[in-house]
């Protein structure tokens, strides 16, 4: 049976029908066509569905849809302001912190809280802190680099 | 991955959550942060009818300085138990535990009820519980009974929980020479084996994961570590183990882990 969920996503009320089975990486994509958050390994592994919850890094496809019913979520669409990119997205462009991309959103989402969370990190600290974000090109050098980056344009 | 259907039930309080178990009998399950049970319901390796989401009773949530022990509510994260000084100083076994966790996203969600209550025989909660001779909450439509950890773990994925019964607190003594140490091969990953140790004086509690179906107190290495000889408790801290031997290791392996572990646990814990 289908019931309504309600939730602040990237800054504006969004309502939807779902199933209680409907997970938060599929409310966003299908219903909200917010396809930024990708499904990867679709198993809590790889950290390609990474969203904000309550502004804190969870991996929605771990998450029903309506356990954030009256939740803010945030999703790599809603980062940028102003159309100008957030930092640490500017910072993967810069360092080539991606080849094919497919875990980029999920990585930038995660690495955004890290960087809150340890505002000067070392490298073994962002590597880390990364732990629940895979790479399948492997191309993690990059992606430590750009995390870095933003950190010091942020110090 | 979707889960079965199933009914969705969010109750405001413990008594109307154990009410909705009563009623619902073995066909409901409890959500917590649900780092457990979802993945498994994607699997269908659980189908519950009903899941009773406890995730909105606020009073579940926090971590209480009671004096020589801390009261912590079973909806406590895994990030919160990680990020609290309290903790860190004077139940560090426990802080270290939950911060080798998973990864971030999952210490967000994952809750130290749900953890204990899942008795995962990988899981690195239950040991520590278990080391530390704790003691957990429950509560159910008849009243509240206190289970302490030694009676809680029943074997693989099973405590000694009532179906309509509902973990709500947990209850550690203060331990501040204490750890957790674990050793897996891939990031993130379950451990391969792992030992909680709490050093009081001249005597530890040494509990292992991994190396069987529910948390294993190391008995003849708490014996041999009287006074603090953290080597000679370390040489026998796989006495009478009978691990199991899988693609992450072999039963051997976790021996031989169980007492490197143990050697590095007592002396971190010594130390700190």
């Amino acid at each position: 049976m289908k019931s309504a969920v309600t939730m602040t996503v990237n800054g504006a009320p969004r309502t939807a029908e779902v199933e209680p089975r409907t997970l938060l990486v599929h409310l966003l994509r299908e219903h909200l066509n917010l396809t930024g958050t990708h499904v990867g390994c679709d198993t809590s592994n790889c950290g390609a569905c990474t969203v904000w919850l309550d502004d804190e890094a969870v991996k929605a496809c771990t998450v029903l849809a309506v356990q954030a019913h009256g939740h803010e979520v945030t999703t790599i669409e809603g980062i940028a302001a102003n159309g100008d990119l957030h930092p640490m997205q500017r910072a993967f462009h810069e360092h080539h912190g991606l080849q094919c991309g497919y875990c980029t959103p999920g990585m930038i989402m995660t690495a955004i809280k890290l960087v809150e969370a340890v505002p000067a990190p070392s490298d073994e600290e962002i590597r880390r802190g990364l732990e629940g974000n895979l790479c399948r090109c492997t191309g993690y050098e990059n992606i430590v680099a750009a995390v870095r980056a933003a950190s010091e344009v942020r110090v | 991955m979707i889960p079965r259907e199933f009914a969705y039930e969010r109750p405001e309080s413990v008594a109307d959550a154990a009410g909705l178990l009563r009623s619902h009998g073995d066909g409901a399950r409890v959500l917590a942060g649900g780092h457990s049970l979802l993945p498994m319901m994607k699997l269908r390796l659980a189908a519950p009818e009903t899941l009773v989401d406890i995730g909105g009773i606020s009073s579940l949530r926090g971590i209480t300085d009671a004096g020589s022990y801390f009261e912590i509510g079973a909806l406590t994260r895994h990030a919160d138990l990680a990020g609290s000084d309290l903790l860190g100083l004077a139940c560090p076994v426990l802080a270290s535990a939950a911060a080798g966790i998973g990864d971030p996203q999952v210490r967000n969600r994952g809750t130290i009820g749900g953890s204990l209550a899942q008795a995962d025989p990988h899981g690195d909660l239950p040991a520590v519980l278990v080391a530390l001779d704790g003691e957990v909450t429950a509560e159910g439509p008849d009243g509240t009974r206190t289970i302490p950890a030694r009676d809680l773990f029943r074997g693989f994925l099973t405590t000694s929980l009532a179906a309509d019964e509902i973990l709500t607190a947990v209850r550690v003594p203060k331990a501040p020479h204490s750890t957790y140490v674990k050793f897996n091969r891939r990031a993130q990953d379950w451990a391969i084996a792992g030992v909680a140790a709490v050093v009081d004086g001249d005597s530890a509690r040494i509990a292992l994961t991994g190396v069987g179906a529910a948390p294993v107190r190391a008995e003849a290495a708490e014996r041999a570590f009287w006074g603090g000889n953290a080597a000679e408790a370390a040489a026998r801290a796989a006495d009478g183990l009978d691990p199991p031997s899988d693609a992450a290791g072999s039963a051997d392996y976790r021996r031989h882990l169980a007492r490197v572990l143990t050697l590095r646990a007592l002396e971190e814990a010594i130390g700190g």
